[in-house]
């Protein structure tokens, strides 16, 4: 165990060094520190080993980025790349028991627009955990409408936190009043509260938390990143193992550090250019038979305690 | 602070008495038609351009915004604010008093503008 959790640490770091902005490829799994590919099957069919303190493996979901009423040329159809999307999570071999949703829901957070994304949304058949995108609370209630629907039991602008089967969730949230030249940003009620709530965590619990914009900085030119996570990664560094899962950026990147491993998702709507990589960020016009490829949803497994968690990105195609 | 041109004001102020609900910036698109100075901001690829303009009181700038992407413009101190801005949507804002006005999106707030104005 101690050898595992050592070597583990080694490869991490060694990612660290040589693999920040590895962008992955259509299936991957990061169990120990290390990215390799899996086929999706293999990884579910895995035979479930039992874990400490009465936890037991599960698998959750991710989804991210729908932007339900988007219709633009980089996928006329984002209606029906959620619906498919919907449909692949229906024909996983095993249930997920529950899905988090890292924002993004609707494009341009109208009534009509959140009333068809929870509609295509409630096929899903497990519990649903949102957290908002700015293109969630762009009403001129400024989350409104998102909160309306979704805010219930949370504090704050939405944020809030649960536990399932020894893993403690926290849900964040990153778009709200946002301050002229920077980027995202959690704010300082909301990482009182943060604090408050892994106050009363054992550093043995697994954590994961999501957020819509990455909570590390991927690309400050674009603004993909969180002016003050450094406050929140203070507070999430005593605990073995940190799974941070966000979106916005609509493309698979990764970080490791330390303990803490950072994820950001495809969207299921369209994706985006690489860091850099084009004058701007926004919807990226690919030809329509690559399009399926990068679009995709991420399922998660718990398998014990402190280990990480393995995460399988599943792309359309 | 920043007001309308006078016609404009009345036609604000009564839609203002009449709607409370329609909000600012229906009240200021209503102060666009009797300018006579009218300057164009574009936003495209994430960016307001031209990032800073310098214009006469008086003047109102029109922004387009012709990203696939929403975006919003919002003074630093919100003393203007536009509604979230779809495609080809349009927001105008007449300035009457001279001053520095900054700007960013709301929701990129990376992208950041200034309007300068000044007595030609």
């Amino acid at each position: 165990m101690t050898d595992e959790v050592r070597e583990g640490m080694n490869r991490r770091s060694l990612l660290t060094q040589c693999a920040g902005w590895a962008g992955a490829g259509a299936l991957y799994t990061l169990t120990g520190g290390i990215a390799s590919s899996i086929s999706l099957d293999a990884a579910l069919a895995a035979t479930p080993r039992h874990g400490h303190g009465g936890t037991r493996p599960f698998t959750f979901l991710q989804i991210s980025d729908t932007h339900i009423g988007f219709d633009k040329p980089a996928n006329p159809n984002a209606r029906g790349t959620a619906i498919e999307a919907v449909e692949k999570i229906k024909a996983l071999p095993n249930k997920p028991d529950l899905i988090i949703h890292t924002g993004d829901i609707t494009h341009l957070s109208t009534d009509a627009q959140f009333d068809d994304a929870a509609q295509i949304l409630s096929g899903l058949g497990s519990p649903v955990f949102y957290v908002p995108g700015e293109h969630d609370f762009l009403d001129e209630g400024q989350g409104k409408n998102f909160l309306t629907r979704y805010g219930k039991g949370t504090l704050g602008t939405g944020w809030h936190s649960f536990d399932h089967n020894g893993v403690h969730f926290v849900a964040l949230n990153n778009v709200a009043n946002l301050k002229p030249g920077g980027m995202a940003h959690l704010g300082d009620d909301q990482l009182a509260w943060l604090r408050s709530d892994l106050a009363g965590q054992s550093a043995s619990t697994s954590i994961v938390v999501f957020g819509h914009i990455p909570l590390w900085t991927v690309y400050e030119q674009w603004g993909w990143g969180t002016d003050d996570s450094a406050q929140a990664l203070a507070l999430l560094r005593r605990f073995g193992s940190v799974t941070v899962l966000n979106g916005h950026i609509h493309q698979i990147i990764q970080k490791v550090e330390g303990n803490v491993s950072f994820h950001s998702a495809r969207s299921t709507a369209y994706p985006q250019p690489a860091p850099g990589a084009a004058p701007s960020p926004g919807p990226l016009k690919v030809p329509t038979e690559q399009l399926p490829t990068m679009l995709g949803i991420r399922t998660a497994r718990f398998m014990r305690g402190n280990e990480p968690i393995a995460l399988i990105d599943q792309s359309f195609a | 602070m920043i007001g309308f041109p006078k016609p404009a004001r009345r036609v604000a102020l009564l839609l203002a008495l009449a709607a409370p609900a329609l909000g600012l910036g229906a009240t200021h698109a209503v102060s666009a038609a009797p300018a006579a100075r009218v300057q164009t901001v574009s936003i495209k690829m994430f960016a307001f351009t031209p990032q800073m303009l310098t214009v006469t009181p008086g003047t109102t700038v029109a922004w387009t915004n012709a990203d696939e992407d929403p975006h919003t413009v919002t003074a630093n101190d919100k003393g203007f604010h536009s509604a979230a801005l779809d495609t080809d949507d349009k927001y105008s804002f007449t300035f009457t008093k001279p001053g520095d006005y900054a700007y960013f999106c709301s929701l990129h707030p990376h992208m950041t503008g200034r309007i300068i104005v000044k007595a030609g």
